[in-house]
């Protein structure tokens, strides 16, 4: 299981080698871009931060919880941190499973999870200033 | 204890890691009032602010040991 969370280039080449295996029929991959607009604002880049010992050992175990749930074979998760322009790939997340309706739903459990539990943290950047993507502003 | 700060927090106190000297005995919440009283705009994100203990998701009663890693964690926007 490759997990990492770091301020360098993504490769989707890599995810996929990383769970590819002969048992497995399909591998589903979801990517993570940067939209460029948040909220009815237009966005200029995104600087993400990331907790990144936490987080890796956050998605490691949500990739164990999918293991757990489906019968899937390998899972491979990368998240940016740094600063990313729009369009950029910011996280990967590759399933392999022997089916692909299994490879659908993990991938879909393990990209849900991270969003909501993973410590990693955006700045929205654009007309309307800088955002903390998610956390009330102090004066709130 | 060694504290790790991020996004907000991290620009409110103009670094991303400090040490906390701290009495035997103190807990998380006595580690955020004294950040707090170190840096008096942090005392605005307590609403929203949850803390990690080595990496562990804790609360606030939670007593801290000498060379933990207290983590202040807003809400998260991955992905």
């Amino acid at each position: 299981m490759m997990i990492q969370v770091a301020d360098v280039a993504l490769s989707i080449d890599a995810c996929v080698a990383n769970v590819a295996g002969p048992e497995c029929g399909g591998i589903c991959i979801f990517l993570g871009t940067v939209r460029d607009n948040f909220e009815g604002h237009a966005t200029d880049h995104l600087e993400y931060e990331a907790y990144a010992e936490m987080a890796e050992e956050t998605i490691q175990a949500i990739a164990g919880e999918a293991r757990g749930r489906w019968p899937i074979a390998r899972v491979a998760v990368q998240h940016r941190t740094g600063t990313l322009q729009i369009g950029e790939v910011s996280v990967i997340v590759a399933v392999s499973a022997p089916h692909r309706a299994e490879a659908f739903e993990a991938c879909r459990y393990v990209i849900d999870e991270l969003k909501e539990r993973a410590p990693i943290w955006k700045k929205e950047v654009g007309e309307s200033g800088e955002i903390w993507v998610g956390a009330p502003t102090a004066t709130d | 204890v060694n504290v790790r700060l991020f996004a907000m927090h991290r620009t409110l106190a103009g670094s991303g890691s400090l040490v906390l000297e701290l009495p035997a005995g103190a807990t998380v919440e006595d580690a955020f009032r004294k950040l707090s009283r170190l840096y008096p705009a942090m005392e605005q994100t307590s609403g929203f602010t949850t803390f990690a203990r080595n990496r562990e998701v804790v609360d606030r009663a939670e007593p801290l040991a000498d060379g933990d890693e207290l983590a202040l964690l807003q809400p998260v926007s991955g992905g």
